[in-house]
């Protein structure tokens, strides 16, 4: 069974699937956890090409303040550092997760998705931080047309983010009560390659709106 | 199957495995931290000529998506990822149309529009 090389999915390739007699009809059907992973690749794809409008809605209105801020006078470049730092921490812990889930260990899998909760909540804090802080310095989103374009693009991918919180404490929860079934696993894999597709776009956003918005 | 065969990593016995795949996230890890300071350095930095930091930041934010895709989401150059990175492919060609042809036809528009100085003047 192993001689044939199957498709491996995205974010997969670290453990072998325990193979499932059912899983493999005649004909060579693939397993469910490949299908289920390359579908929610296709869904992740569809999800980058959503931001991408946003980035281009961006990058057309990134000058039209309307005499307000420009992002040189707003962006707080240390703050964005830690964003991101806590950001890609987090995906390297979410990784340690996957592992975890991978080798059926379960104090190490909770560790894991703890860390990455309490970087993750982190990065949303400091991110809903720095809004109310640019809310209160009079540069809401009515602000300018940059400033509408700004907020939705990064809040966008804060609401992502959130999103993606409220998931991990549902996995910690489902592993926590069901154990690592295969289909627990599944999810566990999905969630894995949607935490680690909003470190993706991050490094997209921090560039296009903070680095290059705070150099002009 | 030959446990040996390199192409085959992926399919092999899990011990080998996932002492790998460690690896393989601290890697990512390293490299992306690397990449990122090398952005945020660069970002401020006034050791290269000026309008050529957003073209090394772009570089560089593209290598560490890379980065990630390869060594976070395991998404390979291997025989068993080929529909991966055709997903991929497909998704990167969307992107690269939306935002170049956003970009191209809103220069071109700009560019041959009155100046909004003299549009609020006709106005009056």
């Amino acid at each position: 069974m192993n001689g044939t090389p199957s498709a491996s999915i995205a974010g997969q390739g670290h453990w072998p699937e325990p193979r499932h007699p059912g899983e493999h009809a005649a004909g060579g059907t693939l397993s469910k956890r490949i299908v289920v992973g390359y579908g929610f690749w296709i869904f992740l794809l569809s999800d980058i090409v959503m931001f991408s409008a946003f980035f281009a809605t961006y990058a057309v209105l990134v000058d039209e303040t309307a005499g307000g801020p420009s992002g040189k006078d707003l962006f707080d470049l240390n703050n964005v550092a830690i964003e991101t730092a806590c950001l890609l921490a987090s995906s390297f812990t979410c990784g340690l997760a996957s592992l975890s889930a991978g080798r059926r260990n379960p104090l190490w899998f909770h560790v894991a998705m703890a860390v990455t909760f309490v970087l993750g909540v982190a990065f949303v804090g400091l991110e809903a931080h720095e809004f109310a802080g640019m809310v209160a310095r009079g540069a809401g989103p009515t602000r300018s047309a940059f400033l509408s374009a700004f907020f939705t693009l990064v809040g966008c991918h804060g609401l992502h983010v959130s999103a993606g919180l409220l998931w991990l404490l549902t996995m910690m929860a489902q592993v926590f009560a069901k154990g690592f079934r295969a289909d627990i696993q599944r999810r566990v894999l999905c969630f894995s390659l949607f935490w680690h597709a909003l470190d993706i776009i991050w490094v997209a956003l921090f560039t296009v709106v903070y680095l290059m918005g705070a150099g002009q | 199957m030959r446990e040996t065969d390199p192409q085959q990593n992926t399919d092999t016995a899990p011990g080998d495995e996932r002492h790998e795949s460690l690896t393989t996230y601290l890697v990512g890890l390293g490299l992306a931290t690397l990449l990122t300071g090398v952005s945020f350095f660069i970002s401020g930095t006034t050791l290269v000529w000026g309008p050529s930091i957003p073209v090394a930041l772009a570089v560089l934010a593209i290598a560490q998506m890379g980065v990630h895709l390869v060594f976070f989401l395991h998404i390979t150059t291997g025989p068993d990822n080929v529909n991966n990175v055709l997903a991929l492919a497909f998704g990167v060609l969307i992107v690269l149309l939306l935002i170049g042809g956003s970009l191209w036809i809103m220069a071109h528009m700009n560019h041959n529009m009155m100046p909004m100085d003299q549009l609020m003047r006709m106005q009056r």
